[in-house]
Formats: structure tokens, sequence, C-alpha cells
């Protein structure tokens, strides 16, 4: 009775579940030379990994020079938006089995921000975009935390959705309109300052409507949907900026 | 494992030697879409969301006033070839396609000029480009509206 499960469990310990996979990655090094080249890696890794363990299977075992960045692994401190196989995405959510590892998987920067070296860019204009839209409560009276500031459930839930932004870059880095020439607020900052313009206990809504009213603000958008595709949280970025829009709209007409 | 470089790559031995130090840096790359203190403070104003609105707008009615003046000019009644200097004087004779006209001609130069505005600030880089492309496209605009209003009721049908 024991030797056919014995069989068994020997035949699938047999078969390896790794499979080698070519990452083609983006690299770039200043102080070597001024062009980026792609470079290609063979690694042997199980398909049920992601492309975050790939980096780490070449950063640690084959080419220390590689630079990327990361730091949670687990999908919520926003470090490691990258451009795979074309399309924003973050390294520590993307499956090898799901990006199809029969072909080389093409590992880029995200676009639209200066590469400071192979997989690193210069978040501050993001961060500036950011900071631009005053992403923290303002109220107008008292801004000392005495008591619980209480909100209805249907009000909490007005802006649930934009709540669970984690600054990962990788709409903004996938609109069009950002790639022009940078000046663009960006899904992201827009994605943030909703969730303070519809947020019930917030007293700066017409604050930051003004700021987004402005020629870089939300009427460069032309409703791509790039932004939608790119969020790894799933956020509806593109319906976040229409609501923008039609706040900036129904408070002037 | 094993590494296959595709191309000549220009990534070198960093930890040996390397082709800058302490005396010769690397060149510094400057954040080219930072926002500095040349940028202008503020550009506010709803005079972009006045524009947001005017081409949905414009462009509604410009469903109407073009495919209708398609369908009228290149279908029905025999097609393209009616058309001649008879048929856009009977036409203009009327003040319904005078009014036809006029509004197209405002509404899509307008809508036209301001799409392409918009694919200016997109796509030109240096500020000197900007204003040059611009200053084409509003002369070609404010020349061609002008004429063409101009021409729309002026018509004379018993020119020689
Ligand atoms: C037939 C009905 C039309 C409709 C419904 C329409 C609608 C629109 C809308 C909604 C936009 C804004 C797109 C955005 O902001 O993302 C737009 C842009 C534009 N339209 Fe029209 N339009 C029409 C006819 C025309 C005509 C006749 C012209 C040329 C004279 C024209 C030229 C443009 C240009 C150049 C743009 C800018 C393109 C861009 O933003 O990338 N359109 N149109
Ligand atoms: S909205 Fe989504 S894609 Fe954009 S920064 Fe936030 S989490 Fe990233
Ligand atoms: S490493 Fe934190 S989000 Fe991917």
């Amino acid at each position: 009775m024991a030797t056919p499960v014995l069989d068994k469990v020997e035949a699938e310990s047999a078969a390896s579940p790794y499979i080698t996979v070519t990452f083609r990655v983006r690299r770039f090094n200043p102080e070597v030379s001024a062009e980026a080249t792609w470079e290609d890696f063979q690694l042997e890794i199980d398909p049920k990994e992601r492309v975050l363990d790939g980096l780490h299977k070449i950063k640690w075992d084959i080419d220390g020079t590689l630079t990327f960045r990361r730091s949670c692994a687990h999908g919520i401190c926003g470090s490691d938006a990258m451009r795979i196989n074309g399309k924003n995405r973050l390294a520590c959510k993307t499956l090898i089995k799901d990006i199809n590892p029969e072909k080389p998987i093409t590992v880029e920067p995200i676009k639209g921000l200066t590469v400071l070296k192979d997989l690193v860019v210069d978040m501050e204009p993001f961060f500036q975009a950011y900071r631009d839209v005053m992403p923290f409560l303002v109220t107008k009276d008292t801004n000392e935390p005495t008591r619980e500031r209480l909100q209805s459930a249907e009000d909490r839930a007005r802006f649930d959705d934009t709540t669970k932004c984690i600054l990962c870059a990788a709409c903004t880095s996938s609109c069009p309109v950002f790639w022009n020439d940078g000046q663009y607020f960006g899904p992201a900052a827009i994605v943030n300052a909703h969730r303070f313009i519809f947020d019930s206990r917030d007293e700066a809504g017409e604050q930051r409507l003004e700021i987004l009213n402005d020629k870089d603000g939300v009427w460069r958008c032309r409703t791509t949907f790039n932004c939608t595709d790119a969020c790894p949280r799933g956020i509806e970025v593109t319906k976040a900026i229409q609501e923008v829009k039609r706040a900036l709209i129904t408070r002037r007409f | 494992m094993s590494t296959t470089e595709t191309t000549a790559s220009g990534i070198g031995p960093v930890e040996g030697a390397s082709l800058y130090d302490v005396d010769n840096p690397a060149p510094v790359i400057e954040p080219p879409r930072k926002r500095t203190k040349k940028t202008p403070k503020s550009t506010r104003g709803n005079f972009e969301m006045y524009g947001w609105v005017f081409m949905r707008l414009s462009g509604i009615v410009l469903v109407v006033l073009v495919l209708g003046h398609l369908l009228i000019q290149l279908v029905l009644d025999g097609g393209v070839s009616k058309i001649g200097f008879a048929f856009v004087a009977g036409r203009w004779a009327s003040p319904w396609w005078q009014v036809w006209d006029l509004a197209m001609l405002w509404l899509a130069m307008l809508h036209g000029a301001n799409g392409l505005r918009t694919v200016i600030n997109d796509y030109a880089e240096r500020a000197n480009t900007r204003l040059w492309l611009k200053g084409l496209l509003y002369t070609a605009t404010v020349f061609t509206i002008l004429l063409g209003t101009l021409v729309i009721f002026t018509f004379d049908p018993n020119i020689r």
C-alpha cells in the first residue's frame, strides 16, 4: 500500500518546478556610459515566483551592480513600479507565469522620469506634484486633535477608492501627457487630491480644486485610461479624475 | 545560471577601475522635468476649463453640422458632381444655409484650433517653438474665420 504513494511523491519531486527564463533588463550607469543598454540574464526560476524574485536572483547571484528599489516586497510600499513587458507593474506583484516566460521578460524603468541608474528613477517631479495638492487634512477652526472626527459610513465610502494609493507612480508614468513635458500634475496627484476633496471632514476642498484648475491640472487629462490600467491597487483612477473635473464644472455652472 | 550580453554593454566593471573619481566626478544629470524657479508660479484661471467644456459642446453640435453637410454635399442628389457655382449660389440664397455654414465655420475652426493648441502644448518642448507654432496657428485661424465669414455675407450670385 505504501509503495505507490511513495512512487508518486518521488515522481513529483523529480520533476523540478524550475524553468529557464530570460530577463532582459534595461541597464544604465551614468558613471560608465551615457547610453542605456539591454542586458540579458538567464535564470532558473519557479514560474510561481515573482519578477522581483528574479531581480533578486540576478542581484544576489549574478551581477551585484543591478540597481532597483524595493522595500516591502508585498505590494504595500510602492517602491518597485517598473515597466515589465512594456506595462507598468509592481515587480513584487507580478508572477512569472502570468507574463509569458517563454519569451524574454523585459524590465525597464518607468517612463517620463529621469533615470538615475538601471531601474531607479528620480521621483522628485512626481512627489512635487503630490505635495502641490496638499495631501493632508485641513480644518479651519481646530487643528488640535482634541477628539475623534466622526464621519458617517456613506461619507467614508465616498472617497474609499482613492485612499488605497501607495504612491508607486505606475499611473503617472504611464500617462502620455505626463511623458510630454512632465509638467502635468499627473493621475497620482489628482487621486490624492480626490481623497481629501471628497472627505467630509476636510475643509480645503475648494483650495485643492483651484490648484487642479491649473493649466497643467485636470484639464490636460485626455481620458486615455492608461492610469486605470496601470494601477496595481485597482483604483479607478480615470473615474477619480473625472469626478474632480465634474466638481470643478458644477462649482462654476 | 549564466549571463549573456546581447549588445555591447555599456556596463563596465564598476568595482574595478572607474572612469570617474573624486577629482573627476561623473556629470550631474539635471532632471529635465523638475519645477524650477523659472517655472511660472501659477497659471490658474478658468480658461482651460472653458476650453475643455467648449471642445465637448462644439463637438456635439459639429456631429450634426458636419455629418449633415457631408450628406448634403457628397451623397444626396447625385453626389459630389452636382456641386458647382449654381449649386452654391442656390444654397446661400437661403439664410438657413448661411447660418448653418457660418456656425460650422466658426465652431470647426475654433474647435480645431483649440485642439491643435493642445497638441502644440503637448509636443513642442521649447518655449520659443511653442510661441511660433501658436502664433502661426492663431494667424491662420483668424484669417480663415474672417475670410469665410466675409464670403458668406458678401457672396454675390451675379458675379461675372
Ligand atoms: C464631428 C464631430 C466632432 C466631435 C464629436 C469632436 C469631439 C472632440 C473632443 C471631445 C475633443 C477633445 C478630446 C480630448 O480632450 O481628449 C476633440 C479634440 C480635437 N478635435 Fe474634434 N470633434 C469633432 C470634429 C472635429 C473637426 C471637424 C475638427 C477639425 C477642424 C476637429 C479637430 C480636433 C482636434 C485637432 C482635437 C485635438 C486632438 C487632441 O486633443 O489630441 N474635431 N474633438
Ligand atoms: S493611483 Fe495606483 S498607480 Fe497611481 S500612484 Fe497610486 S497606487 Fe500607484
Ligand atoms: S516592494 Fe513594496 S510595493 Fe513592491
